[in-house]
């Protein structure tokens, strides 16, 4: 048993970072924004941002934006809708701020990543694609 | 060297508050109890699917080993906490009603049914401890 527990208050601040983690998983798709984050676990919005910085090392902003271009480059992969479908697809207003945000995190902006996916990698499995295509977190990213 | 025949019969997720693990695992996933063994003021549980009975699922107290250290032991608290620390992947043949079912019974939802690019179509769930559930469809 520990014989310096971790005091449960922290615990409990830990829990409810969690819990803001999971809802930016579960409705990426819905206009989400820390603000509205922030409200429904009765903190601020700096306040939030901070803690959470803390806990996973990047802001909610920036965690919820690479959910969503993740989800994005799977439509997009798919083939059947065009970059402003995929961008309120996945939950983003703004068509400029989730082209920029795709270009940071893939590389490519989402029209040429579209493009290359179609001619280039038609035919290759999926589980490939899955390696090739996953987006990483490279430094702590912008603030927010 | 021989064929080898080993197969999997165990595998472990922390819990917190048993009580509340036990009934998610049994009542929210459908799972049978196994074994269920307190010592020293812990709790192992084994559970798993009645139809699957050489698979279990141990759930332990964390950090029991008495080899750790403190920042260790606190360490996997938080991460725990968090929601960085254990998961496990399982499968069903319908996720979808699957999914609505333990969505009607209140279980914590992190991704509803989804496509993945990679070509598997999964969901996931959060057990009381803060382990990762992830369900993935099979055929």
């Amino acid at each position: 048993m520990p014989l310096r527990p971790v005091p449960p208050q922290r615990l409990v601040r830990l829990a409810r970072l969690r819990r803001v983690r999971d809802r930016m998983d579960r409705d990426y798709a819905e206009p989400l924004d820390v603000e509205a984050l922030a409200r429904d676990v009765h903190m601020s919005a700096g306040h939030l941002s901070r803690e959470f910085r803390l806990a996973y090392g990047e802001s909610p902003y920036s965690y919820l934006m690479t959910r969503r271009i993740e989800r994005a480059m799977g439509l997009l992969l798919r083939g059947d809708l065009n970059v402003t479908e995929v961008c309120f697809r996945v939950g983003c207003s703004s068509l400029g701020t989730f082209s920029l945000r795709f270009t940071e995190l893939v590389g490519i902006p989402p029209g040429a990543f579209r493009a290359l996916a179609r001619r280039e990698w038609a035919g290759i499995p999926p589980c490939v694609a899955k390696q090739v295509t996953r987006p990483i977190r490279r430094g702590p990213g912008p603030r927010s | 060297m021989t064929t080898m025949d080993i197969t999997i019969h165990t595998t472990s997720l922390p819990h917190v508050d048993p009580e509340a693990s036990l009934a998610f695992y049994r009542d929210t996933l459908g799972f049978e109890v196994r074994t269920d063994v307190g010592y020293g003021g812990m709790r192992w549980v084994t559970v798993g699917p009645p139809h699957q009975p050489s698979v279990s699922i141990l759930l332990a107290p964390p950090a029991s080993d008495p080899g750790l250290t403190d920042q260790e032991r606190r360490t996997i608290t938080e991460m725990m906490a968090k929601g960085t620390y254990g998961w496990i992947l399982l499968a069903t043949k319908d996720l979808d009603s699957t999914f609505e079912q333990l969505r009607a019974s209140g279980a914590e939802v992190v991704q509803e049914p989804t496509d993945q690019p990679y070509g598997i179509r999964d969901c996931a769930l959060r057990d009381p401890a803060g382990n990762l559930v992830r369900i993935q469809e099979v055929s």
